[in-house]
């Protein structure tokens, strides 16, 4: 039972229709109770974090808070501007919720189960590019933000919805960067054939010693993971990142002119995509579905049946954590820097990371001395180009006398250098008037 | 590979294929008449962007899923976003005008691209109408993206290339176009600037606002100076600058 529990290409579309449809209920209903519990876990934990409760009054731990704010949400007057496009004003929050929830369609929850006689994967769907139809549904998400924004038919959201737009166009860049380095390493674009590359660690042979590197790229592609999750904090409008709705600048952003239900479904929006975006980072450099990896080796069956959704959902979990960390952490970055860090920072990175791996796996069949000199030769350039830069030398730094000096024609004058100011009278008078303090004679006369 | 990449590779066209088909088709024409037609640039970008998807899916049935999905994020995703970017700074409400400069155009135009489709439409079917599909099977034989890419890197290699140098001069171009970068000369320090702010011809203090000491309280008015004179300082530069008539001025006679 334990054979063939990674799911391939070939195991998907054989699903009869009930199945697939009891499939692409859970996925939706995953996204719904994930936002249900996650503002709740994010509430909780940024209590935590400032040291007080947080919501606890509704339900066992708080636990129904979000519930019955939703359901408030549903009871309020929906208001419509008047300047507002009203077709567009409608549309753009269902796109958003859209886009976010069919993101959930191609990860891969678990492996291949048994349900009531058929042998199937445990995700709705797989493709050949799936990792792409990710990209599309993030990219067509910003749609709902943007012309959210637009449509308002006021300030405060259309710059919201510009900064958005801005914002997501650049992080979805560097997002796809840094997805290339899994696609080389993976050699398929498909999510389910990701999880199977991260199953085994790969044998690293550096000098003639073979080394057992991990199967997660996390670990293997370090630098593609943080700058791949940098951009998903970006790409889901999370803080440090969430200048579309920058309260102290923006009001609310896009939403601002959003109630009732509309709003709740942005809310929906941003919840159910920071929970897809972690499912996403999990499957792609987390080792997806997989048993972390002190785990499999004294439990063999920690990767067959049902139990794989145990650590999917707990990765989930541990990554959702980290964007509510994030958010008790930091504050807002400011736009202009917020732009330099994804243009001049991590899209240069993102380059030169993926030039160096594309690199080292074109010489991976080269013998030792080629790889020797493949590797030596650019480092030894490097080493030098380094050790010998141009420091730029402190200029030596002028006196006060040369300062002064240095002033041009005009400027104010400035009193002689060597001036020593009297003290005051009144200082002198009031010293000599003070009374003597009664002190009580100590062992030695003088205090 | 999904069972319609493989039917589509056997040039069998499936039950499914056709629904999707004559579902998208219509909607993608829609989405093209709609573009022309809408007034609002916003509008006529999203109907754009109708049709693009329906392209991207298209080209998903079609057996060519890379093509689609990079259609849906290059196009639809960023491509399309930065017009929507473009427009909203235009504003939103920046409608074309309807008023016809040339008569009798919008007719001629209209009479003209139905017969240019109808021509193109006919002409293509005429020609491929009882075409069979070949070749495909043997093109996505090690996948769709295996195959685009071992073409993109090795027959047209030196072509994507190319376009790829082109895209960066153009976008390199833009940016030294674009870019204003003042030089080390004109920038002014802080005795340069209190040195033009109090040469002669330049007045040191804060500029009037408008509609101080004028005849209204309009921000199209100009301020008056303490000489009686009027500044046009005060009042933005797109404004016109607009004198009260006479009878503007005069006592409406509502105050007894």
């Amino acid at each position: 039972m334990y054979l063939a529990q990674d799911p391939t290409l070939a195991d998907f579309g054989r699903d009869p229709w009930w199945l697939v449809l009891g499939k692409i209920v859970f996925a939706f209903a995953f996204g719904l109770l994930a936002t249900l519990l996650g503002v709740w876990f994010e509430r909780r934990v940024v209590g935590y974090m400032q040291v007080r409760p947080g919501p606890n009054q509704v339900g066992p731990f708080g636990l129904l808070q979000t519930l019955a704010d939703g359901l408030k949400m549903a009871f309020k007057e929906d208001i419509l501007p008047r300047a507002a496009d009203k077709v567009v004003y409608f549309f753009a929050p269902t796109i958003s919720v859209i886009c976010a929830v069919t993101a959930l369609s191609v990860v891969p929850f678990g492996p291949m189960v048994s349900i009531a006689g058929h042998w199937t994967p445990l995700q709705v769907t797989d493709v050949p590019v799936a990792v792409l139809v990710l990209l599309a549904c993030s990219s067509m998400g910003i749609y709902g933000i943007v012309l959210g924004g637009w449509a308002s038919g006021s300030t405060y959201p259309l710059l919201g919805g510009l900064r958005s737009s801005a914002q997501m166009i650049s992080y979805e860049v560097a997002m796809g960067l840094s997805i290339v380095a899994v696609f080389m390493t993976a050699g398929t674009m498909s999510t389910s054939g990701i999880v199977a590359a991260q199953a085994k660690g790969t044998e690293l042979s550096i000098g003639g010693f073979d080394l057992p590197a991990p199967g997660w790229y996390a670990i293997l592609l370090l630098p593609s993971f943080i700058i791949f999750f940098i951009s998903t904090v970006g790409e889901t409008n999370r803080a440090p990142f969430d200048l579309p709705e920058a309260e102290s600048e923006l009001v609310a952003g896009f939403m601002t002119e959003y109630s009732s239900l509309k709003f709740a479904l942005f809310m929906l929006s941003e919840y159910v995509s920071m929970v897809t975006m972690s499912a996403v980072t999990t499957t792609l450099f987390l080792g997806g579905w997989r048993a972390p990896a002190p785990i499999t080796t004294f439990w063999a069956g920690a990767n067959s049946g049902w139990w794989p959704m145990l650590w999917f959902f707990a990765k989930v979990v541990a990554l959702v954590f980290v964007f509510v960390w994030l958010r008790g952490t930091l504050p807002r970055l400011r736009y202009d820097q917020f732009m330099r860090f994804g243009w001049k920072v991590l899209l240069p990175i993102n380059l030169v990371w993926i030039l160096v791996l594309s690199g080292l796996r074109s010489i991976e069949d080269w013998d030792a001395q080629g790889k020797g000199i493949a590797v030596g030769i650019p480092a030894g350039i490097l080493l030098i180009a380094t050790l010998f830069w141009p420091t730029r030398k402190p200029e030596p730094k002028p006196t006060l006398q040369e300062q002064a000096n240095n002033r041009p024609y005009g400027s104010f004058p400035l009193p002689p250098m060597d001036l020593q100011v009297p003290p005051s009278p009144r200082t002198r008078r009031v010293v000599a008037e003070r009374e003597p303090a009664n002190i009580a004679a100590g062992s030695d006369g003088e205090v | 590979m999904t069972t319609q990449t493989v039917l589509a590779a056997a040039g069998g066209v499936s039950g499914g294929e056709q629904v999707t088909f004559w579902i998208l088709a219509p909607l993608a024409l829609i989405g093209a008449i709609g573009m022309v037609a809408a007034r609002n640039a916003v509008h006529s970008a999203l109907w754009l962007v109708l049709t693009m998807l329906c392209l991207g899916v298209f080209y998903v049935l079609q057996a060519g899923p890379f093509i689609g999905m990079v259609q849906i994020i290059v196009y639809t995703g960023a491509i399309m976003m930065l017009f929507l970017f473009v427009l909203m700074l235009v504003g939103r409400d920046a409608s074309d005008s309807l008023i016809e400069t040339l008569r009798g155009q919008r007719t001629a135009a209209v009479v003209l691209g139905l017969g240019f489709a109808g021509l193109v439409g006919g002409g293509l079917y005429r020609a491929l109408g009882d075409t069979t599909a070949v070749g495909l099977e043997q093109a996505n034989a090690e996948g769709n993206v295996q195959g685009i890419a071992r073409l993109l890197f090795t027959k047209y290699v030196f072509a994507f290339e190319l376009t790829s140098a082109l895209l960066i001069t153009a976008a390199v171009g833009a940016m030294v176009l674009a870019h204003v970068e003042r030089r080390k000369e004109d920038k002014m320090d802080q005795i340069a600037t209190m040195r033009s702010r109090f040469a002669p011809g330049n007045y040191p203090g804060p500029k009037p606002g408008p509609g101080v000491f004028a005849t209204s309280s309009s921000v199209a008015t100009p301020a008056r100076l303490p000489d009686g004179r009027l500044t046009e300082r005060s009042t933005p530069e797109i404004l016109p600058v607009r004198e009260m008539t006479d009878r503007e001025t005069s006592l409406k006679g509502t105050d007894k």
